[in-house]
This record gives structure tokens, C-alpha cells and sequence, in this order.
């Protein structure tokens, strides 16, 4: 029970990171919805895992990582805006979730469930979260351009349709990782929270990027031993303990303006 | 149209040219927005673009920053850095200072490219991007632009939102850096004035070039009425 307990914690801190890190992007992008939306598209990937008795994770991730490549393209070809992809593909992939996955499983699918990490689902999640950290950081600058503005970062020398196809991955893969925390129906704002309460009191950039990570980092992690101590599901946990943290921010800023 | 092209003897020496654009003709959903138009731009020179609202010069730039998808060529002598300042630019709500946007085009020290357009950098760089004002905001693109002196500029109307005084400065320093360390300056502008006084050469366009030569012939009200059309000419002319 302490092995898993600590595994379950360190994996929440890790995943927390990443999570926070990636959305700090999510939110400047104003793509908070989209992250969201996202998540869904694990559902039938986990489904699938299930079904065929492999890692539910791996199945997860295949989704969101065909769906993002496609979401990318059809940006880029048909000229629609992401969020009108995504809410188009997105929305049919959870009917086809709650279509094919058993009805005893679905409960843990939209809502996760820590305690059942396999040692190797966690190390594979951290390693994972471990790569998305060094590739947002080695692209932040690169990315933050491209949000500002496109054709700036394109007199740069920047390739803004490659930046944005890898920052897609990098979020299924975040994604993929964070519905073994908090399940599909919560993970968008795992990623959302930390950054929009980053934001509140970021004085530039490389605070918010910090800040959203660490905020990211205590949310995943307090939401995890709360649950161990409360017997509470870890999902609303995390949520609620960003929550909290979202609330001081905007205590914080008022009480700095007064 | 073909007998007002005065294209300049240096312009057609190969050797000092940096730009060549062949048969560029761009359609946007049906519409011609660039017309099949031809010209080159020779090392070191500063072309203004002029043209009526709509004459497709923010395309042009555009297109040769790789942003729009076009048929015809564009090709630049060498490897050439480029340097963009946008005729419309807003930073959307992210908390980013002066300081760190510049370092995302260059690591460098940009002390020297913000005193060069007026601005202080002790009293500019740590304030957020979202507060500055407009005319900050064009003199810092204006700096973002010049800081890694690249080979050729992009202006797109660069003095938009600048008072007259700093106006003045920014152009004096386009033209110390372009003869200075020879950079090519394409800029588009309204302005008759910047034309005629910072430009070699003006490339008159309407969806298609009008005319590509010396700047003081715009003070000749035929090409000026061909360029703008009749109305805007007896405009002009009040």
C-alpha cells in the first residue's frame, strides 16, 4: 500500500509538472477548450486497451496521437480554426468511447483511477512527462512567437506549422498520461487551472511558465494524498486543490491592487 | 503601362542584386491580388512600395516572407535573414515583458537597436508588451526587426501610431543602417515625404506593378493618377 501510495504521488507530481507546463501554452493560445476537448479522444483508446487486455494508456495515447496529426492537417489544409476542429472530431470520438467501452469500466475511464497504476504504467508516464518537459522547454521560446504572431515568427526562420504539430503530440501526450491521474472527464482542467491561476499573478513569462508548472505540480500531487487520506477519488481532488490555489491567486492580485 | 517601368541601370546588373521576383501573381478565394508582377531589388537600395488601399502591397511582403502560397518566382541571392515589422500589431493578453520578447528574435544586447529608434531601454524593457503604447510598441517591432541586423527589411507602414518627431528618427536610422552595413530596405508607406526622401526607388503597385523607378517622378501627376486613379489624384491635387 506505501509502495503504491508513493508511486501514485511521485507519478501525480510528474504528470502535474507537465501538465502545467503544456497549458501554460494551452491558455495563451486561448485553446483552454481545446485541451479539453482533447481528452475525449483517449476515451475510446482506453476502451480498447481494455477490451484487448493491453495498457490502457498506450491505447489512449494512439487516439490522441492520430487525432492530433489529423487536427493539425486539416488545419492547415481546410483553414478551419482548431477549436472548430476539435469540436467536430473530438465530440464523435467520445459517443464512440461510451459506445465500445464496457459499462463496469466507464466509471474509471472518465474519472480515473490512481490506485490501479501498474508499476510500469508509471514509470512509462513519468518518462513520458519527462520528455514532454524537455521538449516544451527546448520550444517554449519558439512556440510563445508563434502565438504572438505567426508572421513575426516566420521572418524569425521559424517553422510554425512543425512547432504546432509537435506542441499538439506534446499535449495528447500529457493528455494520455494525465486520465491515469484524473480520468478523461477531468484532465482538461488539470492542464487549464495551474496556467489561468499563473496568470493571475505572473509579473512576465518565465514566471508563468514556472509558476504554472509548480501549480501544476502541487495540484496533481495534493489531490493524490488527499484522496489516500479521504478515500475520495483523486480526480476532483486534483481539481479541487487547483482550485484552491486559483482562488488565493485571485485573492493575492486583489489585495496587491489595493 | 510597360513604358513607365524604369527600372535602373544597377538593377539589372545580376551581381548586386538580392532579390529577383518573376510572374508572381497570387489569388486569394477567386481573386487576383497580385497580377503577374516582375522586379528586382538591387543590395543595399531602399524600395518603397506604394499603391492604392487594396493594391495587394502587404500581400507582397507577405508572400515574400513565405506566408501566402503564390505561383512565380521569388528568389533571394544567397542565404538572406530577414527582418518584419507588421502593419498591425497587437499582443493578445500574455504576460510578456519588452525585455523578453526581443529575446526571443536574439540573445544578444538590444540596448543599441532600442536606443537607435528612441527608446530608452533602462525605462522600456521591463514593462509588459499589453501596456505599452502604440507608438512603444511600433518602435520596439522597429528594434525586434533591426537587432540581429539582418540582410533585407520588411515595412509594412513602420511609422504607423508614431509621432512625428520619432518618425523622423526611426527613418534617419533606416537610412544609417542601410548605408552603414548595406541592408535593403523594402518598406511600404503613404507617405510622399518618406518616399521621395529615404527611397532609391518606388514600386508603384495596383494588383499589378504601375511603375518601378526613381521616386521623384511621383511628383508627375499622369504616373500619380495612373497609380491612384483619377479621384484620388484630384484629391492629390486639392
Amino acid at each position: 500500500m506505501n509502495e503504491i501510495f508513493t508511486l501514485s504521488v511521485i507519478l501525480a507530481m510528474f504528470v502535474g509538472l507537465s501538465a502545467g507546463y503544456i497549458g501554460s501554452l494551452i491558455v495563451l493560445k486561448r485553446m483552454a477548450l481545446v485541451g479539453d476537448a482533447l481528452s475525449h479522444v483517449a476515451l475510446p483508446g482506453l476502451a480498447l486497451g481494455i477490451l484487448f487486455n493491453f495498457n490502457p494508456f498506450l491505447g489512449a495515447f494512439a487516439f490522441l496521437f492520430a487525432s492530433a496529426i489529423l487536427t493539425w492537417y486539416v488545419e492547415r489544409v481546410v483553414r478551419l480554426p482548431v477549436e472548430s476542429v476539435v469540436g467536430v472530431l473530438f465530440v464523435t470520438a467520445l459517443a464512440l468511447g461510451i459506445l465500445i467501452i464496457p459499462q463496469e469500466d466507464l466509471l474509471e475511464a472518465l474519472f480515473g483511477d490512481i490506485a490501479k497504476i501498474t508499476t510500469f504504467g508509471a514509470v512509462l508516464a513519468i518518462v513520458a512527462s519527462v520528455v514532454v518537459i524537455y521538449v516544451m522547454k527546448v520550444t517554449y521560446s519558439k512556440l510563445v512567437l508563434a502565438t504572438i504572431s505567426e508572421e513575426l515568427a516566420v521572418s524569425r526562420g521559424v517553422n510554425v506549422a512543425k512547432v504546432n504539430l509537435v506542441y499538439l503530440l506534446l499535449v495528447s501526450i500529457v493528455v494520455a498520461i494525465g486520465v491515469s491521474v484524473v480520468g478523461t472527464l477531468l484532465v482538461g482542467a488539470l492542464v487549464v487551472i495551474p496556467a489561468v491561476a499563473a496568470k493571475i499573478i505572473s509579473p512576465n513569462i518565465s514566471k508563468y511558465a514556472l509558476l504554472s508548472s509548480i501549480f501544476g505540480l502541487i495540484s496533481a500531487s495534493v489531490g493524490v494524498i488527499l484522496a489516500s487520506y479521504t478515500g475520495l477519488p483523486a480526480g476532483p481532488m486534483a481539481i479541487f486543490s487547483g482550485l484552491t490555489i486559483f482562488v488565493a491567486c485571485l485573492v493575492a492580485r486583489s489585495t496587491i491592487a489595493k | 503601362m510597360g513604358q513607365l517601368h524604369d527600372v535602373s541601370p544597377e538593377l539589372k546588373t545580376d551581381s548586386s542584386t538580392i532579390l529577383t521576383v518573376s510572374n508572381l501573381s497570387v489569388k486569394l478565394q477567386q481573386e487576383t491580388i497580385l497580377d503577374n508582377i516582375s522586379f528586382k531589388v538591387g543590395r543595399g537600395t531602399t524600395v518603397a512600395i506604394v499603391g492604392p488601399n487594396g493594391a495587394g502591397k502587404t500581400t507582397l511582403l507577405k508572400v515574400l516572407l513565405g506566408l501566402v502560397p503564390h505561383i512565380g518566382e521569388i528568389k533571394f541571392e544567397g542565404k538572406v535573414r530577414i527582418g518584419y515589422v507588421p502593419q498591425q500589431f497587437s499582443v493578445p493578453d500574455i504576460p510578456i515583458t519588452v525585455s523578453e520578447f526581443l529575446s526571443l528574435k536574439s540573445k544578444t544586447d538590444f540596448e543599441d537597436s532600442l536606443h537607435s529608434v528612441g527608446l530608452d531601454a533602462k525605462n522600456i524593457l521591463h514593462k509588459r508588451m499589453n501596456v505599452i503604447s502604440g507608438g512603444e510598441m511600433q518602435r520596439v517591432l522597429i528594434a525586434w526587426a533591426i537587432v540581429d541586423k539582418p540582410d533585407i527589411l520588411l515595412f509594412d507602414e513602420p511609422t504607423t501610431n508614431v509621432d512625428i518627431g520619432s518618425e523622423e528618427i526611426i527613418y534617419e536610422t533606416l537610412n544609417k543602417l542601410e548605408k552603414a552595413l548595406g541592408m535593403t530596405i523594402l518598406l511600404i508607406s503613404h507617405d510622399m515625404h518618406v518616399v521621395t526622401h529615404y527611397s532609391d526607388y518606388v514600386l508603384a503597385l495596383n494588383k499589378s506593378v504601375i511603375f518601378y523607378g526613381d521616386p521623384k517622378k511621383l511628383s508627375d501627376p499622369l504616373l500619380l493618377k495612373k497609380i491612384y486613379g483619377t479621384e484620388a489624384l484630384a484629391k492629390h491635387e486639392h
